[in-house]
Order: structure tokens, then sequence, then C-alpha cells
């Protein structure tokens, strides 16, 4: 362990980690936006500064480690004063053109601005510089003018998805991150897993699907119904229409990271086609028997006690006649347990048959 | 998959498409690659995406999987690899698997399976010397008519290297749906009740009678792949389907619409009209995953819950809702079933986690998993058998569920399907990343189907001149039968003398092709190996 001082108490840190970690351990929140805890830590926004007794300079506390005896303020006029200049040369290059964007909630960067009460509208670039919405891809919005160069989209490709889509291009004030050889993110072989837009901090890449839609009335942590790795996420709820996916650390096998489908793929819950009400096959209402064709096997839309009638008749039927196992239940792999369970309980407590399956097999 | 991503020293993919079809996952294994130098075996036909991060890439020809495992145990044994202690404490029936393994010398192992000599001998060498190694497979390896052995051979491999029970070792199969696990922990299988208790043990059935209070059926019931040619031999007369869309899923489409147009009735509970939907007799709507309250169980036995996060669009009911219904329903025409002093006879449940309470009385491996513990945090894998155990991330870290390991001499055995002068050719079938199973849902996800909006047909590039065939030309597919035609993606991905498709989109399913060729215990279908013949369309 180390030993060290931030703001005049003694602290004890694990060696090797940085003063911001050993900050944040004893609840001092110091303002960060190139760092993130799932990234490797960069120093380029210096937004983190602190002051370190025997530095000449004030010192980025996201990748300086703890050291023995180490003396260090995080808050103090001059570190704060430093802190706002920073802000207003990074919104100095920044350009909003003023859309509703697609974020859960205020942007990390507009969090420290408006704490450190800079004037974006005065401080900003004159005008844009890049195109707004200037990627094809159907899920991630790219939006370079409000980019600040933090390269967290950057990092969170190569050391989470692993697929290498982003890299910085052009120097000086012209630097700005591009996908692959400055092709769109589709052609750079981009999955559209969206982590370098859960890690973007300002809404320079931001949910194409979600722009405009503001924010939800509640959030629900819930478990993702496509594969079985068992991602969790936090559906965005507004007026009861699930307008966004977003990921939190809280989940305990993906943390912040997800797949193209689970992101992105959850339009289908308020696709016009979704079957609304009960329906039965016109024969059925009518008493006749069963044709393939024709109007007896049109479609009528009922309510739930006729269809559950007309069902739980016809299968207690067709058990009186021909027994049992001459039912056949297929449960499913997308839905529940409960449900599973009571479909397994119906299969051989209500029919008596054994003769349930899913497409495990398939 | 914590600990096979963090500890493992070695990996070896065989049958999986991880990085397309458990994504996130398959990203924790690239980054075990990238950052802490893990070694990588993938064995796949295909060279598929996380071909790039492989050590080793094995391209084996379709169905040779255990030729190619016997190789790999050949040379480890020649060599003395094995795991001399943990296979003389923990295991039995080495003798006997020996002398199978030994029948398989790489140069017979090279002629059967088109892998070189010397990329046996590396695999054996990387996959013995890297421990803990964790194997991971999915429908590659079980989607044959040999797929119960083929599981076997690599639980045999992962014995004979001591792999078994730790932290980054063991065997991995990687289940596909979200909660194909709880399917089959809840009872949906024709032989078990929840939990795999026997319904052929007087003690579960007398359990469950206690339970329900009706007479057990002590026959095990059809799987779906007999259930369907059930129909047209008369004994299938009604099918109660919940979610599911066999014409998209089952083998053989063409055979699975003619048994649906012969049932008697068909229910279907969906979220949308589907290709079997146009052969059902009533359609009830359920709801989908945002609108209801439960838990999932995922691929490593964790069970989670899941959030209602809106209410049900619509007249669309809560699933469980609809079943219960039913029960009531049908339990008041035949009251002679249901005694009243069974504890669970009755069908009265407020919300799933009374479900949960009767699913924890009568399943032992989730006995304390609680909806109350989950929501307060807790992470609980079964086994849990009781409200204060805490789960059990890894199995059989003292001993296996029978004791001792058993060693199973294995034989290769030819896929049931061979290609021929008229059908020359090896389809395989799975999904790709963008789209899932049938297709239901991503087909209407917009994005989705903007990055692959139509079927494609994997031909390599030596096909693809053969068949005069260009980029983005059509060919048609055909096997003994049926068709189907889609645009074609000439790729190395596949090797020559193998085509690859999906079966997301209804106007150019896969299983148009595929036949019911089952494994004689798991009755799956022998998805990956179809003898057919390509042509080109326009």
């Amino acid at each position: 362990m180390v030993n060290l001082k931030i703001n005049g108490q003694d602290v004890q840190a694990r060696e090797g980690i940085t003063v911001l970690q050993a900050a944040q351990q004893v609840g001092v929140t110091i303002p960060t936006l190139c760092e993130h805890p799932d990234l490797k830590s960069y120093g380029g926004c210096r937004l983190c500064v602190v002051d370190v007794k025997g530095a000449r300079n004030p010192m980025a506390s996201c990748t300086l480690p703890v050291t023995e005896g180490m003396e260090v303020v995080t808050h103090s006029p001059g570190i704060e004063k430093t802190r706002k200049t920073i802000l207003e040369m990074l919104v100095s290059n920044y350009y909003d053109a003023g859309y509703v964007n697609g974020q859960k909630r205020e942007t990390q960067l507009m969090r420290w601005v408006n704490h450190y009460e800079v004037d974006v509208k005065t401080n900003m670039a004159p005008a844009p510089r890049y195109a707004v919405n200037s990627d094809p891809n159907p899920f991630v919005w790219v939006d370079m003018n409000k980019c600040i160069q933090c390269t967290r989209c950057v990092r969170a490709c190569t050391d989470i998805q692993g697929r290498f889509v982003w890299g910085m291009a052009e120097r000086g004030i012209n630097t700005h991150p591009v996908s692959g050889a400055n092709t769109d993110m589709l052609t750079a072989r981009c999955e559209s897993c969206g982590a370098c837009v859960a890690y973007c901090p300002t809404g320079a890449l931001d949910n194409k699907m979600s722009m405009g839609a503001g924010e939800p009335d509640k959030v629900v942590m819930t478990t993702c119904g496509y594969c079985g790795v068992g991602c969790q996420y936090e559906l965005n709820v507004k007026d009861n229409k699930v307008i966004r996916v977003t990921s939190t650390e809280k989940a305990p096998v993906n943390g912040n990271h997800l797949c193209v489908k689970g992101r992105y793929g959850y339009d289908f819950i308020h696709h016009p086609e979704r079957i609304l009400k009960p329906q039965v096959r016109r024969y059925l209402l009518e008493g006749k028997k069963k044709e393939l064709k024709g109007s007896p096997w049109d479609w009528v839309e009922t309510d739930w006690d006729t269809a559950l009638g007309i069902t739980s008749q016809k299968l207690a039927g067709i058990k009186k006649e021909f027994g049992a196992d001459s039912i056949g239940v297929l449960t499913s792999a997308k839905c529940t347990n409960e449900e599973n369970y009571l479909m397994n309980k119906f299969t051989r407590q209500v029919l008596g048959t054994n003769n349930i399956d899913h497409c495990a097999r398939l | 998959m914590d600990d096979v991503s963090q500890q493992a020293q070695a990996f070896f993919i065989i049958g999986s498409n991880t990085s397309e079809q458990h994504p996130v996952f398959g990203a924790m294994l690239r980054q075990a690659v990238r950052q802490r130098g893990a070694k990588l075996i993938v064995a796949d036909p295909r060279k598929i995406d996380i071909t790039e991060f492989a050590t080793l890439h094995l391209r084996q020809k379709p169905g040779t999987d255990i030729a190619l495992l016997n190789g790999i145990m050949y040379i480890i044994l020649k060599n003395g690899w094995e795991d001399k202690s943990f296979i003389e404490e923990r295991t039995e029936n080495f003798d006997e698997f020996k002398a199978t393994v030994m029948q398989y010398p790489p140069e017979l192992v090279a002629e059967i399976t088109r892998v070189p000599v010397e990329k046996i001998y590396e695999a054996a060498e990387i996959l013995a010397k890297n421990s803990p190694m964790a194997v991971m497979w999915a429908m590659g390896i079980t989607q044959h008519i040999v797929g119960v052995r083929n599981v076997m051979d690599l639980a045999n491999l992962q014995m004979l290297l001591g792999n078994m029970g730790k932290p980054g070792g063991g065997v991995n199969p990687l289940r596909g749906q979200n909660n194909v696990q709880g399917a089959c922990d809840m009872g949906g299988l024709p032989d078990v009740y929840t939990a795999y208790q026997s319904v052929t043990k007087d003690e579960a059935h007398d359990k469950f009678e206690k339970a329900w209070g009706a007479t057990s059926n002590t026959k095990v019931g059809m799987t779906v792949t007999e259930m369907m040619p059930g129909i047209l031999e008369g004994k299938t007369h009604a099918l109660y389907v919940l979610g599911e869309d066999p014409i998209m899923s089952d083998p053989n489409t063409q055979h699975i619409r003619h048994c649906f147009a012969s049932v008697d009735f068909l229910v279907l509970q969906e979220i949308f009209p589907s290709e079997t939907s146009a052969y059902a007799d009533v359609l009830l709507p359920g709801v989908t995953f945002a609108e209801k309250t439960g838990t999932f169980t995922n691929t490593e036995r964790r069970v989670q819950m899941v959030h209602k996060a809106i209410d049900p669009l619509g007249d669309a009911r809560d699933d469980w809702w609809i079943t219960a219904e039913l029960a009531k329903r049908i339990l008041l025409t035949t009251p002679e079933r249901i005694p009243s002093e069974a504890p669970f006879s009755g069908w009265e449940y407020a919300n799933t986690s009374d479900i949960m309470s009767e699913i924890n009385a009568l399943t032992p491996s989730y006995g304390g998993i609680t909806h109350a513990r989950l929501e307060a945090g807790e992470r609980l894998q079964w086994p849990c058998p009781t409200p204060d155990h805490l789960g059990t991330p890894i199995l059989h870290t003292k001993q296996f569920t029978r004791g001792k390991g058993k060693f199973m001499p294995i034989d290769h055995v030819s896929p049931a399907e061979k290609p021929d002068d008229e059908y020359p050719m090896i389809m395989s079938t799975g999904r790709v990343l963008y789209h899932w199973h049938g297709g239901q849902m991503t087909r209407r996800a917009e994005g989705l189907m903007q990055v692959y909006g139509a079927a494609l047909i994997e031909v390599s590039p030596y096909d693809a001149d053969k068949l005069g065939l260009a980029e983005k030309q059509f060919v048609r597919v055909t096997s003994r039968r049926g068709a189907i035609e889609a645009q074609a993606w000439v790729t190395d991905r596949v090797p020559p003398g193998m085509v690859y498709a999906n079966f997301h989109f209804p106007n150019a399913s896969a299983n148009e092709l595929t036949q019911a060729a089952l494994d004689p215990v798991a009755k799956i279908p022998e998805y990956k190996v179809t003898a057919v013949k390509v042509e080109l369309v326009y």
C-alpha cells in the first residue's frame, strides 16, 4: 500500500493505481472526459488536472500513479480556473447545430460545461467544419463537429469490441477520428455494436434511431432477448414506447458492452405487424368443418373469452377422442422460466402427456 | 464466461461462430487473445470472423469432428501429454477409450478431415501445453447425426487433459436462444420434469403427482422432430405452440408445411404473424420481453431478471396468463384430474414471482433462486438449492455428477447424406450477426434490414469460377428435398465444395433443403451437412 494525502486527508492506496482512482475511492469527484474506467487511460483532455506538491504544473490525475508521501490538491481556485479554461478551449473547437440528440441525458461534456458555467454559445466554433450526420450507418450518428478528440471511440472499438474501426487522422486542430481509411463505418468493417456511441462523452457519436426522442420517462433494467450470453441493459421508455437501449456498468455479464442486435434491434417491439387481438378462423366461429381455403379459413378478430373458450374446447375434445398423447406442445426458448414452467405443468398436469419440446435442437 | 475469458490460457472453439452468434462473449475472447496472449484454436470449415484472432485455424471437412478430435488425442497420448493424475483419480474406462483413439493416427485423420498432419500436431501441442484450456462449441458440434458423440469426444479431450472443473477450463456449450437453458431446466423436454427429473422414475412422478394432484404419464413424450411426422402418421392431432416458428426452424420445410396442413388443430401463441401462423387455427397474442417480468437463464446457468418496461400493447396479454387461463378452462371439463389437497394443483398466480415460488419448491437446482434475491442484486447460477446458497459458477470441481468421469470410446461416422454426382457439394447452415433464427424479430428491425436485408449464400471463389458466377449474381441451391434462390456472396469464408446458407428469410430459407436425419439419442437434425447442387440463375 502507498500512503498519500488528498486534500489534506490521509489516504492508503494500492500500488499501481492512479491519483484519480485513489481520489474516487475516498469519494472525491474529479472532472473527467477522456478517462473511462473500462478503457486504458489516455491523459488527453487534461480536465482531471490536480496540484501535486513539488510539481511545477498541474498534472493529469488519470495517468499519474500514486507514490509514497505524495500530497495532492484536487480542488482549489487555481485548479478550478485551469479546468474552466480547458473546457473553453475544448468548446472553441466544438459546434452544436442545435438538434435534440439521441442521448439518455445531458452529455458528460455538457455536464462539466454547465458545472463550470462555460457559455457554449459564445465560446463554440463559429461554423461547422464537418457534415452533420456524415455516416450512412443506420445505427450510429456521426457529427464530428462535436468531437473533442478524447479518443474514447478509438479505445472502445480497439480494446472492447476488437474491431479497429476508428483511428485518429490529420494533425493539430484538424485531428479527428475517422473510420477505416476515411471510408464509411460499415466499409471499415464496423459491426455496429455501438460501443463507440456508449463511450462518447459529447454526442459526436450518437444513437441514430433515438435522435430527437428526448429524455425517457423511465429507465428499466432487463435481460436481452436474443442470444444466450445474457447481457443486461436499460430500456429507455417514453409514453409506453421503447425509445432507446442504454448499456450500464451494472450489468453482470457484459457491463457497458452490447452487440448490434441488443443495442439496436429493439424496434420490432412496436412494429405495426404485432398481433394485438386474439384471432380465430371463421370456420371455428361458425361451427363448420376445417377448410384450408376460402372464407372459412379467414381470420376473425375476437375477444379473449371466445378465443380461449374455443381453444380449450378443441384441446379437451381432441384429448377425449384421441387421448392425451395425441396433443403436442412446443414451448419456447424465447420465453421466461416462469412461462416455460407453466407450459410444462400444462402439458403434464392438464393434458396428461409428456409431448413437450422446444427448439433447443434447431 | 468471466473465468473462461480471464483465466483460460488457451481456447478451443469448434463448431461455434462465436463473434457472430454470441457477439459480446466473442469480443471478450478477442480481447483475451489480444491483451493477454491467450492461444486460440478454431476448428471450423469456414473462415469465420474469429479466425482472424486464431493462433491456428483447422478447416476440417464438415462432419469429421470425431476423427479430428481422436487424431489430436492420439498425438497427446503418443507424447505422454495427458494429465495422468486426473485420469487416475477422477475418471474410468480409460483403457478402452485409449484403444479406440489409437485407431486414429494423424495420417488417417488427415485423409478423413483434410486437415494437414502438421496442423493436427500443432493443435495437439497447443491444447496440451496451455492449461487451463477451455473448449467452446455450439450447433456446429451438435447438429449432426453424431451430435451426442461429438460432445462426448470433447468431454474425452477435456478429461484427458485434466481441464474439467477448474476456472478457465471445462466444456462450455454456448446456448443459442436467450432462454434455451431455462426452457430445458423448466421441463420443456419430453423426458424430464424440471431440473431433469426423469418422467420414467417413480420418485419423480410420485413427487409431481403429489404436487399437482394429477396422475403422471410415465411414457417419454415425443420430440419436436417426432411430433411433426407424427401428424401424418395419425399420432399427433393437435399442437399448442408458444413463440416458435417451426416452418423456419425445422428441417425440410416442405415436409413441415405438409404436416401443418394436415393437423386437426393448431394453436399459436405469438407476437407476429409467421410462416407457421398461416396454418394456425387460433392465434393468441403474447408479448415481447419488454412487456413482461420473469427470469431468463443464460448459457452459464445464470438466472437473471427480465423486467416489464412497457404495458402490453393492444389486447396482447402476458404469456403466463394465457397458459393459466387455458389450463383453468380445460380443467373445468376434466375435474377428476385435480384432487384439491395437492399443494400446487391450482392455476391462480398473482404474478410471476408466485410461479417462481412453485418452481423453487419442485426444482432442486432452483430451490433458492427467488425474485426477491435477484431483485436485491444477488448473482445466482444454478445449482442453488436453498435460500442461503450462493449458487455454483463452476460444475464438477470435486467430482462429476455420476461420480467418476467415464471416458467413452467414440468412432468416426460419416454424415447421413454424402455428396454424389447429382448433388456434389456440401451445404452447411447457420445464422448471421444481424439476424436471429427464423428472423421474425430481426426482419422487423429497420436498421438490421438495412445492413443485411436478404439472404446471401456463401460460395467459394473456386466454385464461383466454375459456375461463371460474379459477385451479386443469383444462384439456385437444390437438395433432394427442395430448392432456394438467393444472391451469392463470393468469399473464401467457405472452402471449395461447400456453400453456407441461413434460415432468416422465408423466401430463401436453408431449411427448405435440410433433412430430418437425426442423432439417435438427442434427435437433433443434421443441419450442418446437406448434399446440394449449385447453379447460376442470373
